[in-house]
């Protein structure tokens, strides 16, 4: 029986994992990019965009969910363009899961990296410009060195948020179980069904994920600190 | 008009407003020089630093122009305003802005490296190695700059300053956050640097020790503007120096 439920057990835990793991990348690249162009550029409505940016972090994950179904639903937006012009749908598929997290996540990213970036001493950067960088020079030799701790710590918290998408996730992927049945999902599933020694396992699992993520953000951001300190 | 003067060293003739949350500094700068030490005196927050970082192109003034020898790094009216990584000038700032995420040694060759990420060639390795030996840091070359005491972080950002043989060499109170026994030792020091790569110099400066010592222009700024540039000022002797520096003192010092 404890076979059984683990062979189960492990299906939504490789399942989140990748839905997981594409969705941090996208959110760090993303994410990295536009904390660039929020901490460097001067243009007007810069914090209106900031905070645009930052909503999914406190919008209810339902009305994420509705909001994504709006735009790459089957009448969506995007999605009507990505069914008609490559036969794609996102909707009740990991991809559209994927999605999901890194809408969530993305926010999680923006904030420490730019708040990483923007504490990057300017005088470092200006005595980068005069050793002959280019600002791509600069980014990638001056200041993303120096805020890579604060962006990875972001980025891992990021990671942590996408283990754990529920109402959005629900909404656009559904809860298929084999297909689109995340971590935490199945937990509600197995609560719903009284599969009480199931949902525990699952409960543990993602548990000790979290933990191990928020741990050693933690330890990276407190590295930084000291580093500064010392200076 | 200058860049007819074949003996015009630099000029700067620049005018920059700063402006934020409602209050503004404006900055109108023009000296000039064919001497090859230039130092920029007056009190704080007169526009000194911010003069220097015009002429190395981390700011842009609002209008005028900035000529190094026959070069025109900045011309407002013919729209000329060249990068800082092509104006080949040295700076060393004023808390030396040493990368802490690198060692001396990468610290020093840093701007030689034009091939990264690949590493520094061994012609390049060789060049570091001989200006960490003139300026008696090859011990360090290791360390961290968190690990360098004040003197050897001037040092270190000396050199990564001249290593590219710059055409002009900026630099922002280089002895403020020193103490005086060693602000005695490096001034001799700057002075047979400066004589070995025959580089010209700007310098700001608040100690009259450093004017005494290295002036050969001297320009004097009040809030927001230059207010007077003394040329040959080494000629003029003791009594002008101190009357200069001290104007309103009775008795000299």
């Amino acid at each position: 029986m404890s076979v059984i439920n683990a062979l189960l057990g492990l299906q939504p835990l490789w399942l989140t994992l990748k839905v997981a793991a594409v969705a941090t990348l996208f959110a760090f690249l993303i994410g990295v990019a536009l904390a660039l162009l929020l901490a460097k550029g001067r243009f007007r409505g810069r914090e209106w965009l900031d905070a645009f940016l930052t909503l999914p972090l406190v919008l209810p994950p339902t009305v994420l969910g509705y909001y994504l179904i709006v735009l790459v639903g089957r009448n969506g937006w995007l999605g009507r363009w990505l069914y008609d012009a490559f036969g794609l749908t996102l909707m009740f598929t990991w991809q559209g899961a994927a999605l999901a997290a890194t809408v969530v996540s993305l926010p999680l990213v923006l904030k420490s990296a730019r708040t990483a970036l923007e504490n990057v001493d300017q005088n470092l950067e200006k005595a980068g410009r005069t050793l002959g960088l280019s600002e791509t020079g600069v980014f990638f030799r001056v200041s993303f060195p120096l805020a890579w701790r604060g962006i990875l710590a972001g980025t891992m918290l990021a990671f942590a948020r996408a283990t754990g998408e529920f109402g959005a996730t629900l909404m656009i992927a559904g809860n298929l179980p084999g297909k689109t049945q995340t971590l935490s999902l199945a937990v509600y599933s197995a609560v719903q069904a009284g599969n009480e020694s199931l949902a525990a396992t699952l409960v543990i699992i993602t548990s000790l994920v979290c933990i191990l993520v928020v741990v050693s953000s933690g330890t990276l951001l407190k590295t930084n600190y000291l580093r500064e300190l010392d200076r | 008009m200058a860049s007819t003067d074949p003996d015009m060293l630099i000029l700067v003739d620049i005018d920059k407003t700063l402006s934020s949350r409602g209050r503004s500094f404006a900055l109108k700068a023009a000296f000039s020089s064919q001497q090859g030490f230039v130092v920029l005196f007056g009190p704080s927050g007169a526009g000194k630093t911010l003069t220097l970082q015009c002429i190395a192109g981390l700011v842009t003034p609002d209008s005028g122009q900035i000529v190094l020898r026959d070069r025109v790094l900045f011309d407002s009216k013919s729209g000329v305003n060249t990068r800082p990584r092509c104006r080949n000038i040295g700076y060393v700032f004023q808390d030396y802005a040493l990368f802490p995420h690198l060692r001396v040694f990468e610290n020093v060759g840093f701007g030689l490296r034009k091939s990264w990420p690949l590493p520094l060639s061994r012609i390049h390795r060789h060049k570091v190695e001989e200006f960490l030996d003139i300026f008696e840091i090859s011990h360090l070359a290791q360390s961290f700059p968190f690990d360098l005491s004040g003197g050897q972080r001037q040092r270190a950002a000396l050199a990564r300053a001249l290593i590219r043989s710059p055409d002009l060499l900026l630099l922002d109170e280089p002895f403020a956050a020193l103490d005086t026994l060693l602000r005695v030792k490096l001034r001799d020091e700057l002075l047979a640097v400066q004589a070995r790569f025959e580089v010209p110099v700007i310098m700001i400066t608040h100690d009259p020790e450093d004017i005494r010592a290295f002036a050969e222009t001297l320009v004097t700024y009040e809030t927001g503007k230059v207010c007077k540039v003394d040329s040959f000022f080494k000629e003029k002797g003791e009594e002008y120096l101190t009357r200069t520096i001290y104007p309103t003192s009775r008795k000299p010092l």
